[in-house]
């Protein structure tokens, strides 16, 4: 075999394992269809995305996810509120502000952050944050849609600030010399160039983050509390489609219509962040930042 | 505008400007304590739980006393399983994508590829786990199982680091060698490589740290509640850090008996996972500021 074939052929073979992951993400597609689409034989998809009652092991059972839904998508908010201010200000103050030394220490503590595994989270969450909102607020239970909220907000801040970083980062050096060279402080310089020129950036790094919060599993089946029903406070407990699928799937005879209905409920889940990471993504590529080309 | 109303003016933009930055810094506060204070809490509560003897001893007398050995053991076997996945994997990936590929239609298929496996939830990997390799593949719950999921889960994270360690090599290097004659292949192999092994290993251990902390993939394809034998084989179910602490916080018939043990394990979940980052953490400072390029 002469040199040029083998190179050919090297070359394939790297194509192969760099496809791995399209292959890996097409697998996933596979196996949540071939077990919870079948669901869909005694279940109409719109009485399942819409149904108002999550009662898997009634007789007979009733599989409507819309409060695990909304549920997921309450905590998913409040975590943004929380978590997107202090991000996006923590990484200003790490990109612009921060002296060398502390900007170092700052990075390393958003990254062990962002290593802290969720059930170190959620543990956190049961055993401080509940008893303690539970007391402040004479509550029943502590395990209520704002506790998960915190908790995923602390999860959330290191996709974001990070993510946010790097786009600030990235802003010509130039953009903020003209700035100040016209009489701009600081602070109107971060304001009204460096942050809107990193826009685009940012809010890839807010879509990932709250991409990371509605799929994030532990922190809300240990601290959402767990009732599949419509919140009327935020104090009230919920029971966002992640926790479903982890509390119910061991107690589940495989292939039964429940075993189905959480696999389905994986299929909802994965297009949800599928779109999450779709608009990021597009985001980040149509407006991308290329240097002094953009504004 | 006469000069006392400029000069106030001056002053408001200023002001506003130490009450922005006020906010700022307030930001990074938060962030600080909060990582601060849940691992000051975590070591205060888990610290007298520890002993030699709660690191190498089974549970005994039905969870609420003894170690956590087999758990601990369950998650090397995980790691090093999820390890030996993804890290070749998403090297080769990463060799593909700044080595060989050109852009166009494949790369940027690929690239969606991995943007949208490095954002599907943990417990969808747990269901892909379950449905694929447990049940179609037929492994069952088992190392085996657990360890091809969580490689798959933290390939993302690697193939990301390997590009960035392979882009940081200097295009002279590739240049000096494939002038001299060398192949394509032997320079990747020989000079390229070597010489991002380092960015690699460190990038790639923060992924590590990851499949060793993750619970949801690991519930319906590797871990057990009790095992009473230490794993035989890649087919057995094992006892995980993670996992044991979700149970005993959750299920466990006795929750308060057991919350030393579960601190305890915590603890070393915690130590274990921020030990690994941090140790990266440093190498990489380390490594960038000696620069050898």
């Amino acid at each position: 075999m002469n040199r040029q074939t083998k190179e050919i052929i090297i070359k394939y073979i790297f194509l192969l394992f760099a496809l791995v992951s399209v292959i890996v993400l097409a697998l996933i597609v596979f196996s949540l269809f071939r077990e919870g689409l079948p669901l869909f034989g005694h279940v109409s998809i719109k009485d399942f995305i819409f149904g108002m009652e999550w009662y898997p092991t009634y007789d007979p059972p009733s599989f409507g996810i819309f409060p695990l839904i909304v549920g997921s998508l309450i905590v998913t908010l409040i975590a943004t509120l929380i978590a997107v201010p202090l991000g996006v200000l923590a990484a200003i103050y790490i990109s612009e502000i921060a002296p060398q030394r502390i900007k170092e220490i700052l990075k390393s503590i958003i990254e062990l952050l962002a290593g802290l595994p969720s059930v170190v989270l959620g543990f956190f969450g049961m055993v401080i944050v509940a008893p303690w909102l539970q007391d402040t607020f004479d509550l029943p239970t502590g395990l209520n849609i704002i506790n998960a909220s915190v908790i995923l907000a602390i999860m959330a801040i290191p996709t974001i600030s990070s993510i946010s970083e790097d786009a600030l980062y990235a802003v010509p050096r130039e953009f903020k010399e003209a700035s100040y060279a016209l009489g701009a402080t600081k602070f109107e310089t971060i304001v009204q160039v460096i942050v809107p020129a990193a826009l685009s950036g940012i809010s890839t790094a807010v879509m990932l983050g709250m991409a990371r919060a509605i799929g994030e599993t532990m922190v809300v089946l240990m601290v959402a509390g767990g009732a599949a029903a419509i919140p009327e406070s935020l104090f009230d407990s919920v029971r966002p489609m992640p926790a479903s699928i982890a509390a119910e799937m061991g107690e589940t005879p495989y292939g039964s219509a429940h075993y189905q209905a959480l696999f389905a409920i994986g299929i909802v889940l994965f297009l949800l962040t599928l779109v999450f990471n779709l608009i990021a993504d597009y985001v980040a590529h149509k407006f991308k930042q290329t240097g002094s080309a953009t504004l | 505008m006469n000069k006392a109303t400029h000069r106030n003016f001056i002053r408001w933009r200023y002001f506003k400007q130490s009450v922005f930055f006020t906010l700022v810094r307030a930001s990074a506060l938060v962030i600080t304590l909060a990582l601060g204070g849940i691992i000051l809490y975590i070591i205060m509560n888990g610290f007298s739980a520890i002993s030699w003897d709660f690191i190498t001893k089974p549970p005994t007398d039905a969870m609420t006393k003894g170690g956590i050995m087999p758990a601990i053991l369950g998650t090397i076997y995980l790691t090093v399983g999820a390890i030996a996945t993804g890290l070749p994997l998403g090297i080769a990936s990463a060799i593909y994508l700044t080595e060989y590929a050109k852009q166009g239609r494949i790369i940027r298929l690929i690239k969606i590829g991995i943007n949208c496996l490095a954002g599907v939830p943990s417990v969808v990997f747990g269901l892909f786990g379950l449905g694929f390799f447990v049940i179609f593949l037929g492994f069952g719950s088992s190392i085996l199982a657990g360890s091809l999921t969580l490689g798959f889960l933290i390939l993302p994270t690697i193939i990301g680091a390997s590009e960035e360690a392979l882009k940081a090599v200097p295009q002279t290097f590739r240049e000096a060698s494939l002038s001299l004659g060398v192949s394509k292949w032997q320079t990747t192999y020989r000079i390229v490589l070597p010489n991002a092994m380092p960015g690699i290993l460190t990038g790639s251990i923060l992924g590590i740290g990851r499949a060793a902390g993750e619970t949801a993939p690991i519930m319906f394809t590797a871990a057990a509640y009790f095992t009473a034998k230490l794993p035989g084989s890649i087919f057995d179910e094992v006892m995980a850090l993670p996992y044991h602490i979700y149970v005993l916080a959750t299920a466990g018939t006795n929750i308060e008996a057991t919350r030393p043990i579960q601190f305890g394990t915590v603890l070393v979940l915690v130590g274990v996972v921020l030990g690994i980052d941090l140790i990266a953490i440093i190498i990489r400072g380390y490594m960038r500021r000696n620069k050898r390029w």
